[in-house]
This record gives structure tokens, C-alpha cells and sequence, in this order.
């Protein structure tokens, strides 16, 4: 640009100085740029330029400077002809009448000497998604594609995908997708892996075109690439063959001892790809030897992910807990690799700690519970918790260890934390569930803390125990009086509690706690808010007042114990995430169609949020009782099996 | 794949921001600003906000941050990640705000060339630097040819190597590093031990090396008896050595439980004949990492006595016991005994090494400059503790350790010989290293009420810690 222009511009700043100090200042960063963009030195174009991409990377407007960055674009330098494309990339959209002023270099680049430039070229224009660019994309991809160089040829594989997405017909018309398909058969591994990516990427967009059907001759081909192409490249071929149904055993079983090295790599998702590969082709080899000697080779690899980065261990221990639940013996010995370091970041602990709990069993609970205990000792509040809810798991999946686990809890009571007793409460109740008229000589103890249980669930659970065993307390009606005093401003889960104990209360004694009895109705049927508890109440006072002998039947019913094996996904759930292991999916424990389709939400979702939402959709999906006992549910307040009537409401609820 | 990609300071200021797919907008940076660095609620890596998930990693004070899309491959995610929080390092030997501000139009050539559409393409830093460098590139006649053969090897089945190295002296460096992991519970008792070690090698090599690694690794010597003529020079002594002068005799193998080994290293051939065959890389590169579980030799053991004197005082004693040979000794050793979060002085005594309160640290740091095998050095400390009108808990960290221990493996690991053939069958020297350092050296301190059980629970450990 001429001086005068210069000039012209500088006057120009002087009127807008004049007209809006704010936009000014603004633009004068603007025209100073301009005016180093268009200097007559090199260097202080190329400072320029790099000026204008750190204005762009922290969100500032610089496309009025287009123009002036495009001047730019024919350089010999490689370094600022890569920062224009990054600014063409950016502002394509919004300027598309100005690429097309670009497109002269790009074409011209296609033909460069240099590989990298002919790269660089296609890389950048398949970025652009401009209409007009496509038309002159095509003749140099149809090019690049067969280009003497394998980096120019596997940039254009990737190119094919990135025009699919803008322009599939185009792409069909020129025959693209058949020249990607030939590229399958290249002699270059990353190329092949490349074009793999395209053609995957092309047919998951679109997946009735039947651009990518596997066959054996090809599967045979990818194979071989793995071996050489980069870890990259060794995962698309990975997740490719997972997805592949092999004609026959003998297939399969080529294709599993081709995959088995691949747990031996340095990359931990080329490990969890491998690994998934395996437990696919696990359904289709039909030999059981085979099978338990594939599996074997998996542990150490497994365990292995347990040193690397927290983040990769995190996303490991997900897929390691849906592994477990479909073949435990995997990791059976290992429990010990689970314990917790003191700073291992909480996500890894908690994980940790789940499946510490599912590899429990006879002959280990020992080390186990040792460890729990330990663990219910830390400060951090969410997982001394969680480490205590272990306990109560660990009570009711090994029956042998119930004893030691009640002392630990005992203990637990014992020093009276405020946190630790509430969770502990919650638990004991639950290892009463498991194991009714056994334990019950602990309730004197329990009846110590009563001073210190503050929070609702503990309350219910604590006066769950309490009717549940009133014969045998003799100062059953004053403790329940106690919580009595508070009836209105309690908690809907105490109050039908309260209600359901007291009414036990009264069917064995009915003699000296007939006043009692009355009260609790009249407040509840009178004073509270929670149509529940009015409901329950209403509904007790009934059966009393019309047949006493029926509420003996049915509130004093023999309760079903709670079980265990339903801590596992149900099945048809598992095997679907055993197939996106690896993926997000796998790692929210939840089928992609949960979560991908999701458009307009914007409320924040984490990987324990949204197992949490998994967890209470589930009961109206299935029919099994499987939200009743994972580590959240087996802990919920009893109303579900208090009492019989309690327990058709929440099934009218359920259904 | 990855739709963007972002580095964020600890402040949450965008430092890079790289769009590879249009399915995720600029914006999507300042959601990502606004509900995770600025929520110290999210613990988790992975996050879904809408229809975009964010993966995060933390390096030094930055976050970088993958943006994607539907049902991603999270494990690869991570690592890509991971991987360009090493290229940094790799490129800039600090990989911090200060060097991505001062280096950010290198990063932006570098994340156009590792990722494409979001698929991460060669990730390998010795392969970019060869053509993304902090000089000037100019596309002149020279280094075309240069170029053709670099995308060559960029994209080659050896993209690890160049074909023309010379060397006048052709020389080979094997150092064999452990991390020794120990979590010892409140009863003295062994939870976990385990050693995870990587082989570094330097090779100096010419021409197109073939070489072949040999350990003394169980399942192999089982194979074939007798480790092959071509010993690497070294390992006798050192083998002696660690041993303090008894024979190795044919059962002194190691099993190693798993290991992974670097892209050069022929995967099938392991799998098949367990031999470790390779052409390596030029100059260093980490041949393998290995795990084992198996008869793990401890270096040190750590017996803690702590005692708690009313609520004013903790009384410690501390004793460190080095496990090794003593013709060798650990060095930069670091002990560290926490104390509570309201200690207000200690007394220390030492019969060895320098020992002082951090306040900042919350703990003792003990530190030895030299430790000679099989002598034990003491640690007697009594902490004053201020009265506290909240009682808070103390945590009890366990007690944590530093070392160093030269010509040592804590497997037992010894290199059997590295052959090296080449067509012009040059002779070539080999060197070998061993060295043993602790990873997460953890001792657990009982808490108050289960008085102290060191001593008993210390006889139950030593059974398994013992040198056999």
C-alpha cells in the first residue's frame, strides 16, 4: 500500500478518535496492524501477522483485516503461510466472498515441489467449507490422492471425509470414494489407516451408502498394516476390526492372535482397543481354551493402565468395572493393585474403591475390609462415605464377613464424627435387612449415637430399626416419642418411617401405646404438607380402625431380604457398553444415544451425575430389581420394604 | 477425534484455541471457562455440557482441554492430550503459560500437523522436529529434497529413523531405571510392592542396526538355556555387584508381569518367540517399560512408632533400615514424617542426616545425602501441638521417601546382552546402567487408638521384603 494510503488511514483513526473513543481504540489497534501488515519489511509483516492470530485466539475481531493478511499468503516462508491459513480457516465462514481470493495460492500450492506444501494445501483447503472452494478443490485431490508422495496421499484420504461433510454428492460424483477405497490397498501403513478413518468417518455420517463393508481379504490387509502404522493408525484399525463379524471360528481366531500383541503397547487406548477386540471375538471363537489363555494375557496390560495417568487410569478403571461384570475371573486375583494411594486424585478413588468392593469375596475380605477401614479414617468427607457404604456392601455380598464388618461399624461409631455416624447408621440398617434378628444385641450401642444422627436418611433408618425391633426394646415408645416432637418439620422419608414404626409399636403393644398411635395419625393426616405421609397415614388408620387382625398380617409381614448380584448392569445393557468400550460411553456407563442426541441442554453433566441419572431411570426400563443395590441404592431409606402397604405404593409409583 | 482443542491458564485465559471440526463453535472455550475452571465443584476429567463433552488435563499451570462431540474414544483422548503436553516439553523444555505465549505460532504450526479433522496423525516429537522447527523454513530448491524424504519417513514403516547416520565410534547406552512403589499398611504389613521400570537406550549406531535385547526374563531363559555369547560389557560386574559377590545362579530370573516397548520393537516377535527385536531410533528413546509384582527387594523399610501424648504432643521414632549390599549406597534420600496441620515446634534428633520441620509441607523433611547398605539410621522427634478451639481431624498421610540406589534393581533385573548387527558389520561397544529410585514409596501411621503395632506387624512384612 502506498504511503498516501497510510496517511489517509492515519486521518482516518484522528475522525474516529473523534467520533467513539471506545471503538477507536479498537480499531486503532486495527490500522496500526494494517499498516505493519502492509510494510515494505518482511519481518515486520511476519510480526504482523502473528499479531493478528493472538488478536484472534483471544477472541478479538480482526476479519477487517482479511485483505490485507491475504497479500501475505504468497510467501516462500512456510512458518507465516501457515498462521494465514489458520486466519483463512477462522474467518472463512464469515467472509466467504474473500477466500475465493485465496484460492489462486491454494491450487498453486497443490503444485508445489515441496510435499509439505502440497500437504499444507489440501490439509487447509478441506478445512474451508466454502461452496466455492469445493469446485476447485476437486481437481487437485483428485491429484494429491495418487501423489507420489504417501504424506500428501494420506492428507488427501482425511480431505475426502472433510468435502464428504460439506458436499457428499460432489464427492460420490468425482468418484472420491472409490479412490479412498483404493488407498486401502497403498503401501504405505499410515496412509492405509488414514483412509480407514475417512471411509469410517464417511459411513458412521451416512451408514447406508455401504461405503466400508469389511471383508475377510480386507480385515487380512488392515491386519497387516497394524503392525506398522502408528499407534493412531494401530487404534482406527483396532476399533475397526471390533466392529467386524468374522465369517467362521478359524477367522476369528487369526484375527485374535494378530490382536494380542497390541496389549503390549506403550499407548494405553491402543491397550483398552486391543482388549475390546478380544472380548468381542470372545462370542465368536468356540473354544474355551483359546478363550481363558486370551484372557489371562489380558490382566497384566489391565493392570498396567493402573500406573499411567490419572486421567487415562480414570477412563481405564470405568472400562475395567464393565470388563469385571462380564468376566470376572479376569482380575480375580487382583484385588490388592486397587488400593488406594493417599494422593491419588477422589475420581480414581472412588472408582478404586467400587471395584475393590466387586473383586471382594470368601478369601479376601479380610484385606479388604482392613483397607475400607482405613479408608473410613481419611478426612475427605465424600469418600470416607463412600468407604463406609464398602463396608455394608461387603456385609451383604460375603456373608462370612458380616461379623467383622458390624465391629468395624461399631467402631466407626464410636468416634462419634458427625458424617461418619450418619453413613454408618444407614449401613447398619441395611446389614439388619440382610440379616434380620442377628445383630440386634447392637442396639443399645446404636441407641448412643441417637444424640448426634441429624440427617434424614440416617433419622429413617435409624427408626426403621427401632420398629422393627420393638419387642425387644423396652423404651421403644419414648425413643420414638422423641423423634415425635418435630413431627411437622421432619423430612416426608422420616415421617413415614415414624408413622410405620409407631404403628409396629402398637400392634405388640397394643395396650399402653394406643394414645401414641392416635397422635401420630392425627398429625400426620392433619398437619403435614406430604400427601405421602397423609396417604400412609389414612391409610393405616384404616386397616386399624376396620380390622386390626389384617394390619397384624400385613404391616408385621416378613419383609424380602435385599440381594446383591443386582449391583451389575443389567445384561443386555452390559454387553451393549462392552462394545463401546473405550469410549465415552464406557466411561459414563451409559448407551451413546443417552447422551449424543442431546441438543439444547446446557446444564452441567459429569461423568458421576450422569451415572447417578443412569441409576434412578433405570427401575421403569427394567424389570429386575437392579436399581435396589448399587452402592447409592442398596443405601436408600427402607420405605420400599418396611412395610407391605409401603411397598405396593412404590410399586404403583414404579409402574 | 477432537472437534477443538484449547490451553487455558490457571486464571482461565485462553492462550490456543484450534478449531479441527465444525461442529463445535469458539464458544464452546468459555462454557468450558465458566462451568469447569471456574467450578471447584467438577472433580472429573470428562465432562458433558450440552451436546459438547470436554476431556481436561492439567500440565504445570495450564489446562488443556479436548472439545468433542457424540461418543468419542475417551482413551484415546486422553492420550493425544498427554502426548501434546509432552511434544511441548519436547519442543520447549518448560511447557508453561510463559512458553505458550512466546511460542504460540510454533503451537498452532504444531496442532496442524499432529491432528487432522481431529484424527491425530504422527505425534512422534524427534519425526516434527525434523520439519517444524523454530528457524525459519524457507521452501527453497535446497531443501526439497530434504523435504520429499522427510515426509517419506514422517509416513515410512521406520518413521523412526533416518537411513544415513554415521558414527565413527558405534556405541550403545542401556539404562535400566526402577521405580520402586511400596504401600506398607499401619501393621507393618506389605499391601502392595511393585516396581515399574523402563530401559532407556542411547543409541550411537550407523547405517540400519538390527539389534536384539535379551533380559533375564523368566518365561524366556525357561525357552533357551544360556543367554548368548555377546554379553554386553558390564552387566557381569554389575550383576556381581548388586548382588554383594554371590553367583547368579540359573534361577535368577525375574518375572515380569507385563511390559510395553516402543514402537520400533517387533510386537509379533515377542509375542511369539519372546525375543526383543528392534532397529532403534536415533540417540535416546525408552525401549521398554515393565512391571513386575514378584519377590520385590525394598530397599529400605521403614518401622514408625507414633505416639500421641495427650492432645499436646506427638512423640516419633522413626527407623530406616537400608535392605541392600553393602558395598552400595542410596543417595538423595528424603524421608518425610507429616505432622498435624496445628503442630507449633518440634525437637528433632538424628543419628544421621539432616532433619527439619516445613511448616509449609506439613511434615519433617529428613534428608540423607548417602545411605549404606545394611545400616539403619534413627529419627526421634516430639511435636508440640497448639490447642485448637475446632477440633479438626488430621488426616495422617502416610509417611513418604525419596532414593536413589545406583547399580541396584529392585527386581532383580539384569540385562543378559543387546546384539547389534549391521551390513557393514561394524564392531560396537555396549554400556549398561542400573539404577533404582522410589516411585510411591508410601507408609501408612496407625491411627491413634490401635496402639502401636509396628513391632509385631513388622516380623509378618519381613518374610516378604527379605533378600533372598
Amino acid at each position: 500500500m502506498s504511503s498516501s494510503s497510510v496517511a489517509s488511514q492515519i486521518t482516518n483513526i484522528g475522525q474516529a478518535v473523534r467520533s467513539r473513543i471506545v471503538s477507536a481504540l479498537r480499531k486503532g489497534e486495527n490500522f496500526e496492524l494494517r499498516s505493519e501488515l502492509n510494510s515494505e519489511y518482511r519481518d515486520r509483516r511476519k510480526e504482523a501477522v502473528k499479531r493478528v492470530i493472538a488478536n484472534m485466539t483471544v477472541g478479538k475481531d480482526v476479519s477487517g483485516l482479511f485483505t490485507d493478511v491475504l497479500k501475505n499468503m504468497h510467501t516462500d516462508d512456510l512458518e507465516i503461510k501457515k498462521l494465514i491459513y489458520l486466519y483463512l480457516i477462522n474467518y472463512a465462514k464469515t467472509k466467504p466472498e474473500l477466500v475465493i481470493l485465496a484460492i489462486n495460492t491454494f491450487v498453486k500450492d497443490t503444485d508445489d515441489s515441496n510435499p509439505l506444501i502440497r500437504a499444507l494445501a489440501i490439509r487447509t483447503m478441506g478445512c474451508l467449507r466454502v461452496s466455492e472452494i469445493i469446485d476447485y478443490l476437486c481437481d487437485p485431490l483428485r491429484k494429491c490422492l495418487k501423489d507420489e508422495s504417501p504424506y500428501v496421499r494420506k492428507t488427501a484420504a482425511i480431505c475426502v471425509a472433510k468435502l464428504y461433510d460439506v458436499a457428499p454428492a460432489v464427492t460420490i460424483e468425482n468418484g472420491f470414494l472409490s479412490a479412498v477405497q483404493e488407498l486401502l490397498s497403498d503401501a504405505n501403513p499410515m496412509v492405509i489407516s488414514n483412509a480407514v478413518t475417512a471411509l469410517v468417518e464417511i459411513n458412521d455420517s451416512t451408514p447406508d451408502q455401504g461405503v466400508f463393508e469389511l471383508n475377510p481379504p480386507l480385515v487380512n490387509k488392515l491386519l497387516a498394516a497394524l503392525n506398522e502404522c502408528t499407534e493412531w493408525g494401530q487404534i482406527t484399525i483396532l476399533e475397526t476390526v471390533a466392529a467386524y463379524v468374522p465369517g467362521s471360528t478359524r477367522e476369528a481366531e487369526g484375527v485374535c492372535e494378530r490382536v494380542v500383541p497390541r496389549l503390549q503397547h506403550v499407548n494405553g487406548s491402543v491397550v483398552l482397543s486391543a482388549v475390546k477386540v478380544l472380548l468381542r471375538y470372545f462370542g465368536y471363537i468356540n473354544n474355551p481354551d483359546m478363550e481363558s489363555q486370551l484372557a489371562r494375557k489380558m490382566t497384566p496390560p489391565l493392570v498396567t493402565l493402573l500406573s499411567s495417568a490419572p486421567e487415562v487410569q480414570y477412563v481405564a478403571l470405568r472400562n475395567i468395572n464393565l470388563i469385571l461384570q462380564k468376566r470376572p475371573d479376569i482380575l480375580s486375583k487382583e484385588m490388592r493393585v486397587f488400593f488406594c494411594k493417599y494422593n491419588d486424585p477422589l475420581y480414581v478413588k472412588y472408582e478404586k474403591l467400587d471395584i475393590m468392593v466387586r473383586l471382594g469375596n470368601e478369601k479376601n475380605f479380610d484385606h479388604l475390609l482392613a483397607e475400607l477401614k482405613e479408608y473410613a479414617n481419611e478426612v475427605d468427607v465424600d469418600f470416607v462415605r463412600k468407604a463406609i457404604k464398602a463396608i455394608g456392601f461387603c456385609a451383604i455380598k460375603i456373608p462370612g464377613s458380616s461379623e467383622k464388618c458390624i465391629n468395624i461399624l461399631l467402631d466407626l461409631l464410636a468416634t462419634r464424627i458427625n458424617y461418619v455416624v450418619q453413613e454408618a447408621v444407614v449401613v447398619i440398617k441395611d446389614i439388619f435387612r440382610k440379616y434380620p434378628n442377628k445383630y440386634e444385641g447392637i442396639i443399645p450401642t446404636l441407641c448412643k449415637s441417637v444424640e448426634i444422627i441429624d440427617e434424614p436418611e440416617t433419622k429413617a433408618s435409624f427408626i426403621w430399626i427401632i420398629g422393627e425391633y420393638t419387642p425387644r426394646i423396652e423404651n421403644a415408645d419414648e425413643i420414638l416419642e422423641a423423634f415425635m416432637e418435630n413431627f411437622g418439620q421432619e423430612d416426608a422419608v422420616v415421617q413415614l418411617q415414624l408413622i410405620t414404626a409407631v404403628v409396629k409399636l402398637f400392634l405388640h403393644r397394643p395396650a399402653e401405646n394406643q394414645e401414641l398411635v392416635l397422635r401420630v395419625l392425627k398429625v400426620a393426616t392433619e398437619e403435614c404438607d406430604s400427601p405421602d405421609t397423609r396417604d400412609r397415614a389414612y391409610l393405616y388408620w384404616r386397616i386399624l380402625s376396620t380390622d386390626p387382625q389384617a394390619a397384624n398380617t400385613i404391616v408385621l409381614a416378613d419383609k424380602p431380604t435385599i440381594t446383591v448380584d443386582s449391583h451389575a448392569l443389567p445384561a443386555d445393557l452390559l454387553d451393549e457398553l462392552l462394545g463401546e468400550l473405550c469410549t465415552l460411553a464406557s466411561v459414563y456407563h451409559k448407551p451413546p444415544r443417552m447422551f449424543v442426541t442431546a441438543d439444547a441442554r446446557t446444564e452441567v453433566v459429569s461423568a458421576t451425575s450422569l451415572a447417578s441419572a443412569r441409576q434412578t431411570q433405570r427401575p421403569g426400563s427394567s424389570a429386575t430389581p437392579s436399581a435396589a443395590a448399587s452402592p447409592r441404592h442398596m443405601t436408600s431409606p427402607p420405605p420400599s420394604s418396611a412395610s407391605a402397604p409401603a411397598d405396593n405404593d412404590d410399586l404403583l409409583i414404579a409402574l | 477425534m477432537l472437534s477443538g482443542f484449547f490451553i487455558f491458564n490457571q486464571k482461565g485465559e485462553i492462550l490456543i484455541s484450534r478449531l479441527y471440526r465444525h461442529d463445535v463453535k469458539r464458544s464452546a472455550a468459555d462454557i468450558f471457562r465458566i462451568h469447569v475452571i471456574a467450578n471447584p465443584d467438577v472433580r472429573s476429567p470428562v465432562v458433558t455440557l450440552g451436546p459438547v463433552t470436554y476431556y481436561h488435563v492439567r500440565h504445570e499451570n495450564l489446562y488443556l482441554v479436548a472439545a468433542t462431540r457424540g461418543n468419542t474414544n475417551a482413551a484415546l483422548v486422553f492420550e493425544t492430550l498427554y502426548r501434546i503436553g509432552e511434544l511441548g516439553v519436547s519442543y520447549f523444555t518448560r511447557f508453561d503459560e510463559e512458553s505458550v505465549k512466546n511460542n504460540f505460532a510454533l503451537i498452532y504450526e504444531l496442532l496442524d500437523e499432529v491432528l487432522d479433522f481431529g484424527y491425530p496423525q504422527n505425534m512422534d516429537p524427534d519425526t516434527l522436529k525434523l520439519y517444524i522447527t523454530t528457524e525459519e523454513v524457507k521452501s527453497d530448491r535446497s531443501i526439497q529434497d530434504a523435504s520429499s524424504r522427510i515426509t517419506m519417513q514422517a509416513t515410512g514403516a521406520i518413521s523412526w529413523r533416518r537411513n544415513d547416520i554415521k558414527y565413527r565410534k558405534n556405541e550403545a547406552f542401556i539404562d535400566v531405571i526402577e521405580s520402586v512403589n511400596l504401600l506398607m499398611s499401619t501393621k507393618g504389613t506389605v499391601l502392595r510392592a511393585d516396581v515399574s521400570g523402563q530401559i532407556v537406550m542411547r543409541a550411537y549406531l550407523s547405517g540400519t542396526p538390527e539389534c536384539k535385547f535379551g533380559l533375564n526374563d523368566r518365561l524366556l531363559t525357561d525357552q533357551d538355556n544360556g543367554g548368548g555369547g555377546n554379553n554386553a560389557s558390564g552387566t557381569g560386574r554389575s550383576g556381581a555387584q548388586r548382588r554383594g559377590g554371590t553367583d547368579a545362579s540359573a534361577n535368577d530370573t525375574v518375572e515380569i508381569a507385563d511390559c510395553k516397548f516402543h514402537q520400533c520393537v517387533r510386537l509379533g516377535k515377542f509375542e511369539s518367540e519372546r525375543t526383543i527385536s528392534f532397529i532403534p531410533p536415533d540417540g535416546e528413546f525408552e525401549l521398554m517399560s515393565y512391571r513386575t509384582t514378584e519377590n520385590v527387594n525394598l530397599p529400605f523399610r521403614v518401622q514408625p512408632v507414633v505416639t500421641e501424648v495427650g492432645r499436646t504432643r506427638i512423640e516419633y521414632q522413626i527407623q530406616v533400615k537400608a535392605n541392600f549390599s553393602p558395598k552400595l549406597y542410596a543417595s538423595n534420600v528424603t524421608i518425610r514424617v507429616p505432622t498435624p496441620l496445628n503442630t507449633s515446634g518440634t525437637t528433632i534428633r538424628v543419628t544421621g542426616g539432616r532433619a527439619k520441620y516445613v511448616p509449609a509441607e506439613n511434615c519433617i523433611v529428613w534428608k540423607l545425602q548417602r545411605f549404606q547398605g545394611l545400616t539403619e539410621n534413627m529419627l526421634t522427634a516430639e511435636a508440640e501441638l497448639t490447642s485448637m478451639t475446632v477440633e479438626r481431624r488430621w488426616s495422617r498421610p502416610p509417611i513418604s521417601m525419596d532414593f536413589n540406589v545406583l547399580m541396584f534393581t529392585s527386581s532383580g533385573l539384569l540385562v543378559r546382552f543387546l546384539k547389534v548387527f549391521e551390513k557393514s558389520n561394524y564392531q560396537s561397544v555396549k554400556w549398561v546402567r542400573y539404577m533404582t529410585k522410589a516411585g510411591s514409596y508410601q507408609i501408612r501411621l496407625a491411627a491413634p487408638s490401635g496402639s502401636v503395632t509396628a513391632d509385631e506387624g513388622g516380623k509378618g512384612g519381613q518374610g516378604k521384603v527379605e533378600v533372598s
